[in-house]
């Protein structure tokens, strides 16, 4: 218990699913253009999970025309409009730093046969 | 000087979301009722100061003369006396509660605390210098000063030269930090960004003195 909890419990979102390094997640951001506010989706592997309470983020990284894409997000951000959880991934990491030196099928995730 | 002050405990510091999503680093105060215990006039002490105390203490804790000082001005004793200097005083009165409401989202505010101590530092830590070569024939003076002056002229060191000493410990105050949150049920304040001290530190937060009324063009 933290002093400062009173404060970070307004901040805390209750709807974000389970989901760690490896797992492979849609996360539906919301983008602000002029007044008009729409949903993007970035989907990717999970490769970094960091932090604590409201200030714990996640990264995802997904290969785009080729270039490796790595966006990181607040868990608790209200910029996140939901997060999708699509396949559970078998690591034996916590950080999937390894991933940026791979590509092809060897960047691949093997897929957790005993789902959650 | 200012025309409202309360005073608080630092809590701690933390982040909040704003309107635009984005991350505020926040400072969290806690500002519980202060009780008016004495009305200084420029009439009766030739300057004009509100004390107040807050919290609570046990009668038996209190020595003689603070007793005395609650008791003939009909307060509860606090955890202790703390002086805020105003403006003007004719608004308030000995007994009355100031709260966390005098302050609101979007003002600026000072905040007044004593600085986390660091004792006896160098000039790196004190006043940044930049110390000196790891390498290039140095022995021993990385984290040197360097030259205080210059020789037979004038052939002293002049006085206010930064030199290391003492760091930390002193009363500093943070100028120009807006309000993101006043709180008076849960007695709490969030300003933006950071404010000297310890956490748990008594801190005291006046409207802001230097602040300029800056038109923003648009």
């Amino acid at each position: 218990m933290n002093a400062t909890d009173v404060i970070d419990r307004d901040s805390l979102r209750d709807d974000i699913p389970d989901f760690s390094p490896g797992d492979t997640v849609k996360v539906h951001v919301r983008v602000i253009e002029g007044s008009r506010e729409r949903i993007q989706v970035f989907q990717g592997a999970v490769i970094r999970r960091q932090g604590s309470g409201v200030r714990e983020s996640f990264t995802v990284r997904k290969v785009s025309f080729g270039v490796g894409v790595e966006r990181t997000f607040p868990v608790h951000s209200p910029v996140i409009s939901k997060i999708e959880v699509v396949t559970y991934g078998d690591v034996r990491r916590a950080k999937l730093y390894y991933l940026r030196n791979l590509s092809g099928k060897a960047a691949k995730i093997k897929e957790k046969r005993d789902a959650r | 000087m200012a025309t409202k002050a309360i005073v608080g405990e630092k809590v701690g510091m933390t982040q909040i979301w704003d309107d635009q999503n984005r991350a505020i680093p926040v400072t969290v105060i806690k500002v519980t009722p202060a009780r008016v215990v004495q009305v200084k006039t420029p009439q009766s002490d030739g300057y004009s100061a509100l004390q107040v105390t807050y919290g609570m203490r046990k009668a038996s804790r209190l020595t003689k003369p603070e007793a005395g000082h609650f008791t003939s001005k009909g307060v509860e004793p606090g955890k202790r006396l703390v002086e805020l200097r105003m403006d003007d005083v004719s608004e308030f009165s000995v007994g009355q509660e100031i709260n966390a409401s005098i302050v609101e989202p979007g003002d600026k505010v000072d905040v007044t605390a004593i600085s986390k101590g660091k004792g006896f530092a160098g000039g790196m830590e004190r006043h940044n210098f930049k110390g000196q070569g790891a390498s290039h024939g140095n022995h021993k003076h990385h984290r040197a000063p360097g030259s205080v002056g210059a020789c037979a002229t004038p052939a002293r060191v002049f006085k206010g030269t930064r030199m290391a000493g003492q760091y930390g410990n002193a009363k500093v105050t943070t100028l120009n930090l807006s309000v993101v949150q006043a709180d008076p049920e849960r007695e709490l304040i969030l300003v933006k960004g950071a404010v000297p001290g310890p956490n748990g530190a008594m801190v005291v937060i006046r409207g802001a003195v230097k602040v300029t009324n800056k038109v923003v063009k648009v």
